[in-house]
Formats: structure tokens, sequence, C-alpha cells
């Protein structure tokens, strides 16, 4: 449940990246723990954001919880499908339940971001 | 120092059924087992099945136990016979709620008081401080030795029917008898938490594996799934069902709480009495109502509540609501608000609109 060629953050969010922008989502793992999305708060199309802060605010039955932006630049999309089914979350995390679109402003963020493998590894290490 | 959260006779079996734990009440309880949507839908099509043990037992036994019990709580327990049931706030001298709970007549001059986990030590030393010492009344917490679990939903008659030598169907709403379920012994109640039909089962600690295992395996047929306190939670929300720490606590009293129908003002002398009186001559200044969102956002409890755009009250509850498919809150405000009234509710710094609507959010519909 950890797609290869996709970049990952240390707060669980995925990124894939097709040239100049990178698509966003949060992990199968985060979509899990989180348990049914029920609300998802967007970022506004157009606004700008920085790498690793706060997003927008994804609600499960129980709680609410941030996500974060992996890398910095203009949001240049955002899922429109979701506010009205936030449940594509944890249906498809990695497909239709994309978040967000970001064009990127500093490449070399990319760097700091781990490989599915790299990711594997920090979930086995946490114990997840 | 933290004190270690205690475990439920069924522990293990919930963590081998892949169960997400949570500490509440001072125990570790299962939050769910898959998905608390699945649950919850479980429990309102068909059954769930929950281990609710957490909950504390107190047996108050003697020749004055009625009249303690019934000075201790707001509801009139004097008309109640054996193998009934009833619903009560229990109040302090002020009229805040100490806790609300059931109590069920075992027979004359013997009751069990079912209450919340938090507050099962605060209440029993209360309860035995009224009792005082060599009047006629034993107080006995049996909380460790009691499995208490909760069959729910629109199948849970049939579920428990193979299992027992009564007709389950013929026990009356907040009615219970003795009898043996899956060869345990154990009280069967028809009472519950979820807005749904169902049974309350007590039985010993020793015994509670078995009388789950047989539920589960009765229920294969039924769509019976396990569930957690967090289709519990969601399933007494949409039901209106106040929940301790949440619509109820110390400072709040059962008529503003909208629990006015548990207090019987007629019925003598209790606890809190003098207080509650009072509040009903000069009338409420907060109540709770019901909030639907009419403005995208999820209502949490503690959020403030906006008259004209200044904090006038609380949410006390709040969440998507999976029956209703809404976002819905219970909330404190002043007495003048009436349904259909426009509030807002601050969500993260931003200004939701919401619509005052009658509770409870969620009835069943009951068979003819």
């Amino acid at each position: 449940m950890i797609p290869d060629g996709l970049l990952y953050s240390t707060n669980h969010e995925w990124l894939k990246v097709n040239g100049k922008t990178g698509r966003m989502g949060i992990t199968h793992y985060a979509q899990e723990a989180l348990g049914s999305v029920v609300y998802i708060e967007l970022p506004e199309a157009g606004s700008r954001v920085t790498a690793g802060e706060s997003l927008g605010v994804v609600e499960s039955v129980k709680a609410a919880s941030d996500y974060y932006a992996p890398v910095s630049g203009k949001v240049s999309a955002v899922n429109g499908e979701l506010p009205d089914s936030p449940g594509l979350i944890n249906e498809d995390p990695y497909g239709r339940g994309w978040i967000a679109e970001i064009d990127l402003e500093d490449p070399a963020e990319l760097d700091g971001l781990l490989s599915a493998q790299g990711y594997r590894e920090m979930l086995q290490k946490e114990g997840k | 120092m933290e004190e270690e959260l205690k475990k439920t006779p069924l522990y293990d079996l919930h963590v081998s059924l892949g169960a997400q734990m949570i500490p509440f009440g001072g125990w570790t309880m299962p939050a769910r087992y898959r998905d608390i949507l699945e649950e919850h839908r479980a429990v309102r099509d068909r059954a769930g099945l929950f281990d609710v043990s957490h909950m504390g037992e107190i047996m108050v036994r003697g020749i004055s136990a009625e009249g303690l019990v019934q000075g201790l709580l707001t509801n009139d327990i004097s008309g109640l016979e054996d193998g009934q049931a009833i619903y009560s706030p229990m109040c302090a001298g002020d009229g805040g709620i100490l806790d609300d709970l059931l109590v069920y007549r075992l027979g004359q001059g013997r009751y069990m008081l079912v209450v919340n986990a938090a507050n099962t030590g605060r209440d029993l030393a209360w309860i035995r401080e009224r009792a005082g010492a060599g009047k006629g009344v034993e107080v006995e917490d049996v909380s460790d030795e009691t499995v208490l679990l909760a069959l729910q939903g629109p199948r849970a008659v049939e579920v428990i029917r193979p299992l027992v030598r009564f007709d389950p169907g013929k026990i009356d709403f907040y009615r219970f008898v003795w009898g043996l379920v899956a060869g345990a012994r154990c009280i069967v109640s028809r009472t519950g938490y979820t807005g749904e039909d169902g049974f309350e089962i007590y039985t010993a600690a020793g015994d509670g594996e078995r009388v789950w295992q047989a539920l589960m395996e009765s229920g294969k047929n039924h769509g019976l799934l396990p569930a957690g306190l967090g289709a519990r939670d969601t399933l007494r929300f949409e039901a209106s069902l106040p929940l301790y720490g949440h619509e109820l606590n110390e400072g709040t009293t059962p008529l503003e709480a909208g629990l006015g129908r548990f207090v019987r003002l007629d019925k003598g002398s209790f606890t809190g009495r003098e207080a509650l009186e009072e509040q009903r001559r000069r009338g409420l200044s907060r109540r709770l109502v019901g909030l639907s969102m009419t403005d995208r956002g999820v209502p949490r409890a503690g959020y403030p509540v906006l008259l004209g755009g200044k904090p006038a009250g609380t949410v006390t509850s709040g969440g998507y609501a999976p029956t209703l498919k809404a976002y819905l809150a219970m909330a404190y405000v002043p007495s003048a608000v009436k349904p259909g009234d426009r509030v807002e509710v601050l969500i993260r710094g931003k200004k939701c609109r919401a619509e005052v609507v009658p509770l409870p959010f969620y009835k069943r519909r009951k068979e003819a």
C-alpha cells in the first residue's frame, strides 16, 4: 500500500511529480489511522503554500487533523470531488482521493522527501 | 502519577479481533474494530455487539435501600416492580448532575445502579456517605465481577433467541429477566444507548467471553458486527442521548439538559430538589438544543455558538451523523433560542451558519 514512484513526507502525505507540478494526497496508512473521513477543508486554488505548513484539515468521525504541504508553491488545482465525497480519501487515497496540485517553487525541496522504500522503513521503525 | 488503565475480561478478545484500543473513563476500550461508519450502519440496519463492561454496577440492598435510592435520584423509583428498570439523573444539593444512571429493581430492597465508568468511584463514595453505617442498607461495588454486553439493532431479538429458553421479544422496553444465555446466568434487559431496539446483558466476569462468542456465532446469519465506543458515540449522538462529561456535568441541571421528565418534584424529598424546584419556578437561562449546519463544517465539542455574531453558548457534542447524513451538534444556548432560529458555530476561527432543530435528531420507526 506504498506505491513506488511517489515521494512521501514524514507527515504521511504523498506527492506525485509531473514536470513542474506535484499532485498530493494522504497515504493509505494515514487514511487508515484516521478512519472514515467525513469532511475535508481544501486549500484555496491560487494560494501560495510553504512546505511543512498546514494545507487544510481532514476530519474523520472522531477528530480533526491537519494535513501539510509536502512542497512549497502555488496551489494550481484542488480535487473538487472531495467536498461531496470525502470518503474517496479512504477508498482510493492515491487515486480519486487526491487532494491538491502544487506548482513546484523549488525542485530542490524534493530531495527532502522520502522514497517509497524510505517511507516503508520509517513506518517499520515506528512499529506501524 | 498516571493510573494504569483497567481492562475488561474481554480485552484479549478485542485485541485478537484487531480492535483499536483507546483510554476511556479509566479503562482501555475498543474504539473500533474496522470502521466506525460500518459498525454504526450495522447497528441501525441489523445488529451490533458492544462490550461496555467499563460501566459501573453498584448493588444497594437492605430494608432501607428503597429510601436511600429514592433520596439520591430525581426520578421516582417507588412504583418500580421487580424486573423493571428506570433512568434517572443523580444530583448534588445545588441541582448539578453528579451522574446519570439506570436503576434495576432486582427484588424487594435490592437495587442495581448502573453508572458511568469515570464516575463509579465518586458515585460509590457519595452513595456510601448518604447510606451511613449500620442503617439497614449495604452498598457494594460489583463492577469488576460484572461483564456488560450491549446487543443492539433491529435484529437483536432474533440474534439472542436461539441462545435462550424464554421469548426475548416478550421483554418489554425497560424490563429485564434473569435467565441463561448460552448456559450462563445473565440479566437480560430491554435497554440500550443507541436509539435502536436491543438488550443489555449482565453476566459474571468469567462467563463474559462465552456469552460474547455465542452471540457473535448466532449473529453471523444476521449481519451482526462487533462495535466499539466510536460507533456507540455516533449512535447515541444521533439519538440525542446525553453523555456524561459532554451534555451532563456538575455545573448543569437535568432541567437545562432537557431531562425534566426524569425529575419528579412531586415524589417527596431528594437531594437537589429545592434547587431544581427553584430553577423550575424562575425559569431556565440556558438549555440544550440541536443544531444542523447549513454551511459546510464539522461542529465539535467545545466550539463556541454565536448569536448575532457574539458568543452565546457552547457545543457539547457534534459531528457527522451517518444515518442522517448531516453535520449536527448539541449545544447549550440561551433559553429564548427556538427551533428554526439561525445561529453560527465558530469552527477554527470561521463563522459557520447553523439552524436550531428539535431533539432528538433520530428516532427509530417502531413496528406496529
